[in-house]
């Protein structure tokens, strides 16, 4: 626990003593804010997009990434950055380094975690564990069992941060290998169904381990019209409980605006991906109220 | 939402006693036991400091931000970049051959000069290794004409240009088919009627546009006998429709890749000046 937090509490404490019990809900009145910032299916896209490029001019690049993120997170400090996976293919820069610039550069931008890709593969299993010391981030993917492959114990099924006093717990998801990726490239890698096993995380997380806040990264993709039923975010959000946020990748879909999906509970949560190539940054910010009375309001979502 | 979801943590007292509903304590209580019950709480609060009071949020922005030319660069990931694009602008640009003319995909109807390159390329690069490999020969080759991304303009082929015309991490499989799948696989280009490349394999359509002839290397095709065909990953996975790879006996995964063999086979040729052939034509 900060410091900080250990005054502020000690400090009510006191003062509940003094008052015997009355004018409680206003021990603390701070608003705390946290900022999730993310990125998914960057496909080594490395430099920006030529000015001649017929879909993207102009558009994307490590280096601009680079200096919007520093100035977030001057803002706000109490930042978290992460990516929905499929990291690797797509430029040369992949083909000649093999994913090594691409994770020594997140490092740099310093992201916290990534989930892993079906194109996080293309170089194998072996490939992708070859690239590990360059990444100074965690994997994180709950339904991937790499206990058989090389990449056991390097892929954590989920994380939990504490940023300013908020305990956020983020868990990993990755989409079906089979049929995707070629078995000599992924091996003994065991895909689990993501949609139970996105349940078992938010339980831990949200009630075992009492996050503020769940959050899903997922590479399983948005939706898929031609096969409703294949789990996809949107499937994964109405089908569970306890995740305030999924971050999506995969299907390289562009929103809008981030999607309010009601979860089974009928509670409103967010889904949202920022397309590809590194073109975007999508940007969520939660404003805790922690003197709030838990049962007098509801949240505002401003999208 | 979150306010609902979750239930409150009753079995502990200090974050129940936190999170501000002190109206729950108990008015019906003495103020005697009540002031006993909050300095045991609170002592039971301080030794137990892990305990937060669980926080929850009463606002949600979301947004997009797009990367474009007028956010500022990082001076610092710009100069760690240098180095890598360097070296891959250097090798990319390295010259690889010289073409003497230009190719298209799309000049010509049931066969292209560009075809006819890359398909003969990978039979010359891959039949080596497959005979090392395996003892045998690769009978003939094809890929597919949605494979070819781009032209080969006149003048220096570089390793940017097989990048270029071939963007896809497709690899070289060589599939051993019996004379059934083969003769599926003629009636198939048959009537796509497309100028897939193909190498070592002729065929003649009558003039209805029907298969009138076929042959492997110059032979009459044995339709009793099997065949190694050289294709790509893509293809064997049922790609274009080509089912009839997936009706076969073995399959030899080489591990070249399809640009990577052309590159290897750009590299041994001073120019190249493909053409246009008769391999696959049909009888006006």
């Amino acid at each position: 626990m900060k410091r900080r937090d250990f005054l502020q509490q000690s400090l009510a404490a006191t003062t509940l003593i003094g008052l015997g019990g009355l004018g409680l809900q206003s021990f603390t009145g701070t608003t705390k804010k946290i900022t999730i910032l993310h990125t998914n299916d960057v496909h080594s896209h490395i430099d920006p997009f030529g000015p001649e490029d017929g879909r993207n001019p102009n558009k994307g690049g490590v280096a601009r990434r680079a200096g919007l993120i520093a100035s977030i997170r001057q803002e706000n400090p109490n930042t978290l950055l992460f990516d929905a996976g499929d990291i690797f293919q797509g430029t040369p820069y992949f083909n000649y380094y093999g994913g090594e610039l691409e994770f020594k550069l997140m490092s740099m931008l310093k992201y916290d975690a990534a989930t892993i890709g079906n194109h996080d593969f293309d170089n194998g299993v072996d490939g992708l564990f070859a690239q590990l010391p360059h990444a100074k981030f965690d994997f994180i993917c709950a339904n991937y069992d790499f206990t058989n492959t090389v990449m056991d114990g390097h892929v954590k099924p989920y994380k939990i941060y504490m940023v300013d006093g908020v305990k956020i717990g983020v868990f990993g998801l990755g989409v079906e290998l089979d049929g995707l990726v070629d078995k000599k490239m992924y091996k003994e890698t065991v895909y689990l169904n993501p949609i139970e096993i996105a349940q078992d995380m938010s339980d831990l997380l949200a009630k075992k381990e009492k996050c503020d806040l769940v959050i899903c990264l997922s590479h399983i993709g948005y939706q898929y019209k031609d096969y409703p039923n294949r789990p996809s975010d949107l499937n994964l959000a109405k089908a569970t409980e306890g995740i305030d946020l999924i971050i999506g990748g995969h299907t390289h879909t562009f929103l809008d605006k981030p999607t309010v999906v009601k979860n089974r509970l009928g509670h409103k949560m967010l889904v949202n991906q920022v397309g590809c190539y590194g073109i975007n940054l999508g940007r969520i910010d939660f404003y805790f109220d922690s003197g709030k009375n838990k049962l007098a309001k509801g949240v505002s979502i401003v999208v | 939402m979150k306010k609902f979801k979750r239930g409150l943590p009753l079995t502990k007292t200090s974050k129940y006693f936190f999170s501000g509903e002190n109206r729950a304590i108990g008015p019906t209580k003495s103020n005697l036991s009540m002031n006993h019950k909050i300095l045991f709480l609170t002592i039971g609060f301080l030794t137990v400091l892990s305990c937060n009071p669980s926080l929850h949020y009463s606002k949600i922005e979301g947004k997009q931000i797009a990367i474009t030319d007028t956010l500022p660069s990082s001076p610092a990931i710009e100069a760690f970049i240098e180095p890598y694009r360097e070296h891959v602008n250097k090798s990319l640009d390295s010259v690889l051959s010289y073409a003497v003319d230009t190719y298209s995909k799309s000049d010509g109807y049931l066969n292209t000069a560009i075809g006819n390159l890359i398909a003969d390329g990978l039979y010359e690069q891959s039949n080596p290794i497959f005979k090392k490999r395996s003892g045998h020969d690769i009978d003939f080759a094809l890929i597919n004409h949605g494979g070819i991304r781009a032209i080969i303009s006149k003048g220096n082929i570089t390793t940017r240009t097989a990048y270029e015309v071939m963007p896809f991490e497709n690899a070289i499989v060589v599939v051993k088919l019996k004379g059934e799948g083969v003769k599926e696989l003629l009636e198939y280009l048959a009537a796509a009627k497309r100028a897939h490349p193909i190498s070592k394999l002729n065929i003649e359509l009558d003039k209805t546009g029907k298969l009138a002839s076929a042959k492997i290397k110059g032979k009459p095709i044995d339709y009793d006998s099997t065949y190694y065909v050289l294709t790509n990953d893509y293809l064997l996975g049922g790609g274009d429709k080509m089912d009839f790879f997936k009706k076969n006996d073995t399959v030899y995964v080489l591990d070249y890749k399809i640009r990577n063999a052309m590159i290897d086979y750009f590299k041994t040729k001073d120019t190249v000046s493909p053409v246009k052939d008769n391999r696959f034509i049909q009888l006006q």
